[in-house]
């Protein structure tokens, strides 16, 4: 069960106070929980070979240009079954509701035939999650036109995504859509409208305007103004950390932790690091050490 | 020498794009350019009336785009200026009427025969915003000294940056020195903090500039003794390279130098 705090800090003179209001969103939780079962009683029903094996490891997550690249390993397939496929990619969807919820997903199915109804069920199960399908990249020419059937980008190539604001710009320059997984560095402010989202760590050089967000599988570093929403440790690791020059976001998340900034503002911003202690978020002054 | 295409956006309505459309617009056809002010905003046209040519219309911008008109016969000479045309917006039809590439060919075609095309985009960052900044070549962002119009703008400078098209410049709207002074507004500076874009241009809060949009007669037409008039022509000059000063001390009124000035004086004694 997963329980936010919802922390409404004051700042002391001599540090911070903090009072943790604790309200468990039972109700969104459960939802999925119950979701999920559905959609696998389904599929099994489908499918029906008995005991199916899931291993979501095979499934493997990239942030690209247009925003995260879901991979399926060629070898996971068991049976050339794409209902095996989708259940391992709802129960790694569900196991990172947060990291996932109005993101951008483009799919690399590899070598897989899949017909439009294949991908019409893809789509949907996404759509669940929260999630917008944008393209589809296989080399099964069979994939790639059941796909165009259905309005998808078949290619990732130089294109412009049908939604360019959400997008690093960095990521442009290096030609190839894929980044090391572990760090994203943008040059720029985000401004309002604007999401990032990265399984590795971020680093901002530039501001996180109000109404822009960030979401980060690790660590978030924004050399800047943070006034929009950041999350750190979006895929579930608590020991993330959010550090900026001036941090007074509109809310800030670790994990499963939700946090506001205090109301009272500061006079000088001075650069704070956030992180989770004792099961809060606690944002402390930067010390050099 | 072909003309340079600026469009004037906000993401927020009601903050003033038109009426800054139609005073840049006077302004620069008052220093002796050839401008075109195209009506972006179709189904919802209110720049003629600003204008005052509302009753002179006879072909519009989708007449245009759909062939039924050639372009010279839609555009709508303002005879207070020699150069000042208005290529109307379609009332009766809306944003699916035209596409990003009409826009572009519309401009190409006027380039050649004018200084400046202005275009007045509609609000919002769908179709309409999409179509106006095609052809743009330059484009002002206005937004008001409020929080919510900050962040549509800040939400439209992210979109422009991602089509390649800036950087835009900001003008400021309806900025009430009062109100400022006393804390009640956004100030100049923290609306450029956020928006982190160059400022074009300020321009303070008048009734007049009401009055003058439903008199059809620009403020810009005559700018003496007033400050938006003035503010709209500054901008105009700025829009042609030159380095004009800002009003910004102006802006707090003189009045409030006087009173600002009286209490220095009267804290130090």
């Amino acid at each position: 069960m997963i329980v936010y705090h919802l922390i409404v800090g004051g700042v002391g003179s001599k540090g911070y106070a903090y009072f943790p209001l604790f309200v468990p969103l039972l109700f969104p939780v459960s939802i999925v929980g119950f979701r999920n079962l559905v959609t696998c009683a389904i599929m099994f029903g489908s499918n029906a070979p008995g005991r199916v094996r899931v291993n979501p490891e095979a499934i493997t997550i990239k942030g690209i240009r247009q925003g995260l690249l879901v991979t399926l390993a060629e070898e996971d397939r068991i049976g050339g079954n794409w209902h095996t496929d989708l259940l391992a990619l709802e129960e790694r969807l569900g196991a990172n509701p947060a990291f996932f919820r109005g993101g951008r997903v483009a799919l690399d199915v590899g070598t897989r035939e899949l017909s439009r109804s294949d991908l019409e069920q893809t789509r949907s199960l996404l759509d669940r999650h929260q999630v917008e399908l944008w393209a589809v990249v296989g080399t099964s020419p069979t994939t790639e036109a059941a796909a165009q059937e259905l309005g998808l980008v078949i290619d990732l190539g130089p294109a412009r995504p049908a939604a360019p604001e959400a997008v690093p710009e960095e990521a442009a320059g290096e030609g190839e859509e894929q980044l090391a997984a572990d760090g994203l560095v943008v040059r720029r402010t985000l401004r309002s409208g604007q999401s990032l989202r990265h399984p590795g760590h971020v680093v901002v050089v530039g501001d996180v305007n109000p109404g822009a967000e960030v979401v980060a599988g690790g660590d978030i570093v924004v050399w800047g103004r943070v006034r929009g929403v950041v999350h750190a440790g979006a895929l579930g690791d608590e020991k993330a950390v959010i550090c900026a020059l001036d941090l007074a976001p509109t809310q800030l998340r670790i994990a499963s932790r939700i946090a506001r900034s205090p109301e009272d503002k500061r006079r000088k911003p001075v650069p704070e690091m956030a992180s989770v202690q004792d099961g809060h978020i606690v944002a402390e002054p930067w010390q050099g050490r | 020498m072909a003309a340079r295409v600026i469009t004037i956006t906000s993401g927020k309505g009601g903050v003033g794009k038109t009426t800054i459309a139609a005073n840049l617009s006077v302004a620069l056809a008052m220093s002796g350019h050839r401008v075109v002010v195209i009506d972006a905003d179709v189904g919802l046209r209110n720049l003629d009336m600003m204008l005052g040519l509302e009753n002179r219309i006879v072909y519009d911008l989708v007449d245009v785009i759909e062939g039924r008109s050639r372009l010279r016969q839609a555009l709508v000479h303002d005879k207070r200026l020699p150069e000042l045309f208005l290529l109307p917006a379609a009332q009766t039809r809306d944003k699916s009427a035209v596409q990003p590439a009409d826009m572009v060919r519309v401009c190409d075609e006027l380039r050649e025969q004018h200084d400046y095309i202005m275009i007045d985009s509609p609000a919002g960052i769908e179709q309409g915003f999409r179509y106006a900044i095609a052809p743009a070549d330059e484009i002002l962002i206005i937004t008001n000294p409020e929080v919510a119009a900050v962040r549509d703008a800040d939400r439209v400078v992210g979109l422009i940056e991602a089509e390649e098209k800036g950087p835009a410049r900001l003008i400021i709207n309806r900025i009430n020195p009062d109100m400022v002074r006393r804390g009640e507004m956004l100030g100049i500076a923290d609306v450029i903090e956020l928006l982190a874009i160059d400022l074009i241009g300020t321009v303070p809060e008048e009734p007049d500039i009401l009055v003058s949009a439903n008199r059809g007669r620009p403020l810009a037409f005559s700018p003496d003794g007033c400050l938006a008039g003035q503010a709209f022509h500054n901008i105009a000059r700025r829009l042609q390279g030159e380095d004009v000063p800002f009003l910004t001390l102006r802006e707090q009124g003189m009045l409030g130098r006087l009173f600002s000035f009286v209490r220095a004086g009267g804290e130090s004694s």
